[in-house]
């Protein structure tokens, strides 16, 4: 034995365990096995050859093979946001590790929990720019919640199990764990996830008494309350949903929601708003805009919800509860940050208020109320009907209407589909909706598709895609067919990456600078070369039937939705603009500022 | 807002990769530095401190602690301004080489630096102050001869038991 095998079975014995010892590409299996991992998503290569053979001799683990590592990270995180586990990624050395960066900076930024595992060289290779080497702990310090590179096989189950702890706790996000192909081969003592817990690591998930109390004052004395809520809401779990409509049900106040967060409050109930921020409702950023008391729930005051941060809700106080203390007044300076989980402290909320027999101001709440009907009656998500041309907001509402009374689930690419759908396709659930909000990563859709639909096989998961963003992991299509996995990609074809056309329309004079696709695919050949079902649609009344067919099919469809491919996407906040400045539609006046032009 | 200037000492897992984190979270978020150091201060638990001076407004100092308790090796964050919490010392090594070799050990003795080496051509004094104090006494033997400098960086505790 080694000294470290020698001191870890000695740890272990004297902890009165008895101790296993296998080799480290046993471990990692047998560390899945014991977090409840069920699937992982890989690829497989020379420095990970080890793990393979080790999960080659095991059944125990569904592995899903997808067609570039990309696709491994989405369809993870699609199977993450979709059922509240971490996903888990198998890649490996070198470009199977480049590859990976994508969606571990997406699942950062949306704060995803993922468990990504790369293969290395041989320890005694690394620094000597070996074959697929890649100092994979140095790329992916930026885009991680932390990473380890295990050096010692005595020391990988501790890690292994630690990542799961660090990317599931507190603020969920991705970890990489490194594992050189001889700690792969090597022989080493196994610790049980009840061995192990790291030294420090503990989120504050409780908040602070005073704090609620606090914040259940406000409330109590609001005049034109507002219910910002967010991702954080869908990260805390279920509970976190249910304490947030008891408490909107309780006080009465409206509800607006981020991209990250739809779902977490039903669409249906009259107290909902909408989307908020650029291409919001303008209820909700008006709403927004004019409220006395904003109780930001799990979101993080992102760009695209608050617009011009001088001119952001100038009149509010400000309640801010994030699990990430980071995340107060980073952006907007709040009255109250509250750090702890957003189920917890809703729940405690709801519970004080009860016990308080606190009531919201009913005069005041009314008057805002009224104030809010009227801007809702200015239906913001209003479009002109076409008898001749497909409208994308159309193709939305048809496929919401066909597809009631069944168990979906959608996830979108990235651009002006992405924001119709997130306008139009109402969720009356949490997880049900994936998409790429952060990082805005076109191709994010389809492999999160392929994700959802291995955790849901009888749910019907559908990408609202575009045509463009389509085409960046499309060879996902063969994942979902050798893995009968029946997901349907809904694109919406203008034949312009629409939502960079839009702005070049606004602000850039109508130059439209590579921003058309001149020589697109034949979708429905495309779909037939991989085995799945195509179909088209170009005219507003063949539409029904086709998505019906797409339903009925058994088989992954590829739908080639041929939409008006001038139309845009409002209403919109333009850049360097505040919420009360919004474009409603095409027939407004499109003004930014040159400052606003500086903002993405 | 104005700038403060602000001295975080960060207790860390003296573990692969612990510096390269800090380091990468002031780049990446375009925070300053001022000056780092780092040693190991108890070799049994594993730990490091790490000492960075850093200015901004306090809203960015603010974010910048923030954002160095989210690092998983990272224990505990201390923050502090000089002026009402805490001792800073620096160390450096100054180098001249002029032709009155009489008039830099004068100029040095004034500042307590000491002799460390006198035999060549040059004299090297080393000087462990408060920053200020060494800039000052780096440009007191600027016309004496100054050739070279090196500087530690700052090492700081806090006055009271945090």
């Amino acid at each position: 034995m080694s000294d470290s095998e020698t001191m870890a079975a000695a740890k272990s014995a004297a902890a009165g365990r008895e101790t296993v010892s296998m080799t480290g590409a046993e471990m990692v299996v047998r560390a899945l096995k014991d977090q409840g991992v069920t699937h992982i998503f890989g690829y497989p290569g020379g420095a990970v050859l080890p793990i393979y053979d080790a999960l080659f001799a095991d059944n125990g683990i569904t592995h899903v093979l997808v067609r570039h590592e990309q696709g491994a990270t989405h369809a993870a995180e699609g199977y993450a946001r979709s059922t509240g586990k971490p996903g888990v990624v198998l890649v490996t050395s070198g470009p199977g590790a480049t590859n990976a960066v994508t969606g571990l900076t997406d699942a950062l930024m949306d704060s995803i929990p993922l468990v990504v595992l790369t293969g290395q060289v041989a320890t005694h290779l690394i620094g000597t720019d070996a074959f697929q080497e890649a100092d994979t702990v140095g790329i992916t310090r930026a885009c991680t919640k932390h990473n380890w590179l295990v050096k010692d096989a005595n020391e990988l189950s501790r890690v292994l199990h630690e990542a799961f702890q660090i990317a599931t706790s507190g603020r969920p996000g991705p970890v990489v764990v490194d594992i050189p192909k001889d700690v792969q081969f090597k022989t080493g003592q196994y610790l049980t996830p009840d061995d192990v817990r790291h030294r420090t690591w503990r989120p504050k998930i409780e908040p602070e008494a005073a704090s609620v109390a606090r914040a259940v004052e406000m409330m109590a004395t609001a005049k034109r309350p507002i219910l910002y809520t967010g991702g954080g809401i869908i990260n805390s779990g279920p509970k976190a949903a249910h304490a947030l409509r008891e408490l909107a049900a309780l006080t009465g106040f409206p509800v607006t929601s981020t991209l990250m967060g739809l779902g977490a409050f039903p669409a249906s109930s009259p107290q909902w708003l909408g989307m908020l921020g650029m291409h919001g409702t303008y209820e909700a950023n008006n709403a927004m805009h004019d409220c006395d008391l904003m109780v930001c729930l799990g979101a993080r005051f992102d760009d695209r919800c608050t617009g011009r941060i001088d001119a952001f809700s100038p009149g509010s106080k400000k309640i801010h509860l994030d699990i990430d203390a980071s995340q107060i007044n980073k952006v907007v300076r709040v009255d109250l940050g509250i750090v702890a989980d957003a189920g917890i402290t809703i729940a405690k909320m709801v519970e004080l208020w009860k016990t308080k027999e606190k009531k919201a101001d009913p005069a005041a709440l009314k008057q805002w109320w009224a104030q809010i009907e009227r801007w809702r009656a200015k239906r913001s998500l209003a479009y002109e009907a076409s008898d001749a041309l497909i409208k994308p907001q159309y193709a939305i509402d048809r496929l919401y209407a066909l597809t009631r009374g069944r168990d979906v689930y959608i996830t979108t690419e990235v651009g002006q589909h992405q924001m119709w759908a997130a306008q139009r396709f109402k969720f009356e659930e949490p997880n049900r909706w994936m998409t790429s909000g952060g990082l805005g990563t076109m191709g994010y859709g389809l492999p999160a598709a392929v994700g959802v639909q291995m955790a849901h096989p009888d749910a019907l998961v559908i990408d609202i895609a575009g045509e463009a963003s389509v085409q960046m992991t499309m060879q996902e299509m063969s994942t979902a067919m050798q893995y009968n996995l029946p997901i349907k990609i809904f694109i919406l074809n203008n034949e312009y990456m629409g939502m960079v056309r839009q702005w070049q329309q606004l602000l850039h004079g109508g130059r439209y600078s590579h921003s058309y696709s001149e020589a697109l695919p034949d979708f429905v050949k495309m779909a037939e070369a991989f085995g799945c079902l195509g179909l088209r649609a170009t005219k507003p009344d063949e539409l029904d039937d086709k998505i019906q067919q797409m339903i009925d099919s058994k088989k992954p469809v590829l739908f080639d939705c041929r939409v008006d491919p001038t139309e845009n996407c409002y209403p919109m906040i333009p850049s360097g603009a505040a919420h009360n400045d919004m474009i409603l539609s095409a027939l407004s006046d499109a003004s930014v500022s040159d400052e606003g032009k500086m903002l993405v | 807002m104005a700038n403060e200037r602000h001295t975080l000492t960060a207790l860390v897992d003296n573990e692969a990769g612990v510096l390269a984190r800090v380091v990468g979270l002031f780049s990446g978020r375009g925070y300053n530095i001022e000056s780092l150091t780092v040693g190991e201060v108890d070799a049994n638990a594993g730990t490091s401190r790490i000492t960075i001076v850093t200015s901004g407004p306090p809203q960015v100092i603010e974010q910048i602690e923030a954002q160095l308790k989210r690092l998983v090796p990272v224990h505990a964050v201390t923050n502090w301004t000089f002026a009402t919490d805490g001792i800073e010392r620096e160390m450096a090594l100054v180098k001249a080489a002029g032709s009155d070799r009489a008039a830099a050990k004068a100029a040095a003795a004034k500042f307590g630096a000491r002799i460390l080496d006198d035999r060549g051509q040059a004299t090297v004094f080393e000087l462990t102050d408060a920053p200020t104090r060494i800039s000052s006494f780096i440009e007191a033997m600027r016309p004496l001869g100054l050739i070279d400098v090196s500087r530690t960086g700052v090492a700081a505790i806090s006055r009271d038991t945090a």
